[in-house]
């Protein structure tokens, strides 16, 4: 401890000093082995290297594809670079976040930061009650000082300066009646520490409502098309997935039916074809009763407690297919998911009921469609000049197994592309409201008009408004261990030898990263207490930055390490 | 002239005042080559005479703070009559987020200026603010465009004003950070910092330096907290999810992180000075990477339109 300190006010509100313990090498059995290795984990060292472990381990979660992000990518990153791959799969490094080693990181930091936030908080709770401390015995080498004398007597000096510093939200000590030293010690700034303390324990509540979260969230999407509805069953949900502790089999009843999509785009010079508005009409039933709603991309709906978020939208085309008896084999909506950002989409339309074959066609919806050097393909977003592109399958009637099939993919065993008489693969383009006759009598296929779907995605979050109070929570506690000012000020009273009045000696000093304001605080307090300086002693200038006493300096230094306002 | 060219006018002539304004505050610095403290001159054994130097390189900080004064009117002209121009606040895209955070900071820098005689921050200051409005202007602009869906909500105003003021506290630190390691150096160089010649002995102390990083990175971590809780608030509603290790959220965390641990690193370990310079410029890294970097280089949700 330096010997410049300038009080000799002990820290009361110090924390337990461990650096003794610090590094001390493992004692001898198992239960010295383990409260060394407790005092390494919540040690500020520990703490902050686990700080910065978690800032690299991220590093690679944001550079490599994950598979939370991204499958397709992780799967194209695994093909371009086979040798790589032999590194990162075992290390988990396409699902960092969720990978042993980092979440072993995170546990670690939590872990330290609860083992160093509970012993401060049962300090935090002693110093509450502990009155502010004992006057020191030279006040002018505190911080910031002054000394006088006074036309009041010690008890009305002493009691303005108690009701100013009442006035001023400090504790106040004033010394007994009797005592040898007549004076107070005030102490402010208690929130400090308070806020520090919510800081963290709000972290830890963070995380706890995450796990809440994950334990009790749902979430689903599926696509609508236009006309079409949708209920909340599980069987609906084209990916959906729900935590350990959700019933996904009663899940919360309504339905609704998409009754329009608008999509926007911009048609202007700059920032052609970017979006303008996405917005989704819908008609919600739930609990009897029907109402139109409106979904928009920042605007989620919520209905019995689940939201609904509009995520995508896409085109589907409403297709009638003829098989070769003339008969109508499928006709409705198929859904083309897009491929690009003029959503060049591409999809499949199945007829398995078409006779005497099956049939099946497999291309592209291009919105606005046109052919150039690079072959078909979309020029923008919007449906302008919507065309079909594709190319036919037929086979042999297949026996109908139940079993489920991907609706976007095309299972081409038993199938054999459809060519001209020629040999040449038949592909063709239809336009809205056209027909394309297959080769040999095989049927047709018509386009009959386009339609938009939606991407909506269904879920409840019931650890969210947890996580967010307490990362509120959080924002506040750390406003206010950053911005409270902890201040100590005394004032003492005697007889002045020389002029046989009342003698006034104030002082103060700040407890955290030197603040503006306490030569403020101490001639207030000094003026209060009617305080005349002697003539040849001007007040003390407020101190600037760059004029911080080195006392001061070297206190910041030694009270901030002794108080330890971590983890 | 319509309000986007006035826009891009006043974007363009606050680059190259800032350059002019960096160039100005160099020949401060320049003047002053090899010259100690007023004490110096009292010295007896000290026989040259600096003050027509002094007088100089005086000349030159005030010429530097004065163009940087136009430069800043310039500057703050162009980002609001962008967001006349748009109909909206003018931080939509990569272009106007730069220019508007960089806003910010030149308004905290002039204050700083004006209240506590923060000019020593000049040189550093222009730099990144030439460096920051030149490459906006050249390399990032794009014209004039309403906003995607994805920004239409008042999340956007929140959350990037707060991300702005990070910005600007983030920026500050990390120049304060810069020049301290650099007056350090030279100070361990000439055998202590009463020692030091030139510019760097004009400026303040270590300590004090160190006390500005400091409270800067004070008063910008809890707006950052804030920014990346409201990110969050904002993403549940936009995306429907609150987290989703996006690139940019990510790289949010890690600088979050990276000034939690400087933080850290002072109040407790009594890392001050050097050690903790080094972690506020590591963190003023981390976050220039998460602004640009991220945005040009890694797919992510926060890519926009153009750029």
């Amino acid at each position: 401890m330096p010997t410049t300190e300038p009080t000799t006010v002990k820290d009361e509100n110090a924390a337990p000093d461990r650096s003794t313990e610090k590094n001390m090498a493992p004692a001898e059995g198992f239960g010295a082995l383990m409260r060394w290795l407790w005092t390494q984990i919540t040690s500020m060292r520990t703490a902050l290297l686990l700080l910065f472990l978690v800032a690299v381990a991220a590093i690679p979660g944001s550079l490599i594809p994950q598979y939370s992000q991204s499958s397709i990518q992780v799967a194209d990153f695994k093909r371009e670079h086979p040798t790589l791959d032999k590194f990162y799969t075992p290390l988990g490094m396409y699902e960092v976040f969720t990978s042993p080693w980092f979440s072993a990181i995170y546990l670690l930091l939590f872990l330290s930061l609860i083992g160093c936030i509970v012993p401060r908080i049962k300090v935090y709770a002693r110093a509450l009650r502990t009155p502010p401390p004992r006057l020191p015995s030279r006040l002018d080498r505190l911080a910031e000082s002054s000394a006088g004398t006074s036309e009041l007597s010690a008890t009305e000096a002493l009691d303005a300066a108690e009701q100013w510093l009442r006035e001023h939200r400090f504790r106040v000590l004033r010394t007994e009646p009797d005592a040898a030293t007549q004076g107070i010690s005030a102490e402010r700034g208690y929130l400090r520490e308070f806020g520090n303390l919510l800081f963290h324990v709000s972290l830890v509540f963070v995380l706890l409502a995450v796990g809440f979260n994950t334990l009790t969230t749902y979430k689903g999407s599926t696509l609508v098309v236009e006309g079409q509805g949708f209920s909340n069953t599980i069987t609906q949900y084209d990916e959906f997935y729900a935590g350990a502790l959700v019933d996904s089999e009663n899940l919360p009843p309504f339905s609704l039916t998409l009754t329009e999509f608008t999509a926007r785009f911009e048609t202007g010079e700059v920032q052609r074809g970017a979006a303008r508005e996405f917005r989704a009409d819908v008609k919600v039933t739930a609990n009897g009763t029907t109402a139109d709603q409106v979904i928009e991309v920042n605007r989620p709906i919520t209905v019995q407690g689940v939201n609904v978020h509009l995520l995508g939208h896409g085109y589907a085309a409403r297709v009638t297919v003829r098989d070769g008896n003339g008969d109508i084999a499928w006709s409705g909506p198929v859904i083309f998911l897009p491929q690009d950002g003029n959503f060049g989409s591409s999809g499949v339309i199945k007829a398995p009921d078409a006779r005497p074959e099956r049939l099946a066609f497999e291309g592209w919806f291009l919105p606005t469609a046109t052919v150039d050097e690079k072959g078909p393909r979309s020029l923008f977003p919007d449906a302008y000049n919507p065309e079909l592109f594709l190319n036919a399958w037929a086979g042999a009637p297949k026996q109908e197994t139940g079993a489920p099939e991907n609706v976007y993919v095309l299972d081409k065993t038993g199938l054999k592309q459809v060519s001209a008489a020629n040999g040449t693969v038949v592909a063709f383009r239809l336009g809205v409201g056209e027909t394309f006759e297959l080769p040999d009598g095989r049927g047709s296929v018509t386009f009959d008009r386009w339609q938009r779907w939606t991407k909506l995605q269904f879920s409840r979050a019931p650890g969210l408004p947890w996580a967010f109070g307490s990362l509120a929570a959080a924002v506040l506690g750390l406003c206010l261990s950053l911005f409270v000012r902890p201040r100590r000020l005394f004032i003492k009273v005697r007889t002045d030898e020389a002029s046989g009045r009342l003698g006034v000696d104030v002082g103060g000093l700040d407890r955290a990263d030197a603040r503006t304001g306490l030569s403020d605080d101490v001639a207030a307090l000094a003026q209060a207490a009617g305080l005349t300086p002697p003539p040849d002693e001007p007040p003390a200038d407020e101190p600037s930055v760059d004029e911080t006493p080195p006392d001061q300096a070297q206190h910041d230094l030694e009270q901030n390490s002794e108080q330890g306002a971590r983890p | 002239m319509t309000l986007a060219e006035l826009s891009s006018l006043g974007i363009v002539t606050s680059a190259v005042l800032y350059l002019v304004a960096f160039i100005a505050h160099s020949g401060e610095w320049a003047f002053l080559r090899g010259i100690g403290t007023d004490e110096d001159d009292l010295d007896t054994r000290v026989t040259s005479d600096h003050t027509a130097q002094r007088v100089r390189s005086d000349t030159w900080g005030r010429l530097g703070i004065g163009i940087t004064v136009i430069a800043a009117a310039a500057h703050l002209l162009g980002v609001v009559t962008r967001g006349l121009a748009a109909g909206r606040a003018p931080w939509g895209n990569m272009y106007e987020f730069v220019t508007a955070a960089l806003a910010f900071a030149v308004v905290a820098y002039l204050i700083g200026v004006w209240l506590f005689g923060a000019r020593w921050l000049g040189i550093g200051m222009t730099l990144l603010l030439a460096l920051g409005n030149g490459l906006a202007a050249t390399v990032f602009y794009v014209a004039v465009a309403p906003l995607v869906p994805a920004l239409h909500s008042v999340w956007f105003i929140i959350h990037i004003v707060a991300a702005c003021i990070a910005a600007a506290a983030f920026n500050i630190a990390g120049i304060a950070s810069i020049l301290h390691l650099a007056k350090q150096r030279a100070a361990n160089k000439a055998g202590g910092e009463a020692g030091l010649v030139g510019f760097l002995s004009r400026t303040p102390s270590l300590r004090a330096i160190d006390t500005l990083a400091y409270r800067s990175v004070a008063f910008g971590f809890p707006v950052w907290t804030f920014t990346i809780a409201a990110g969050s608030v904002w993403a549940e509603y936009a995306w429907g999810r609150y987290w989703g290790w996006d690139p940019k959220e990510t790289w949010s965390l890690v600088t979050w992180v990276v000034y939690a641990a400087y933080l850290h690193a002072r109040a407790t370990a009594g890392w001050k000075g050097r050690a903790a310079a080094i972690i506020a410029v590591i963190g003023l890294i981390t976050f220039w990477f998460n602004f640009i970097g991220v945005n040009l280089l890694i797919n992510g949700l926060h890519s926009y339109a153009g750029i």
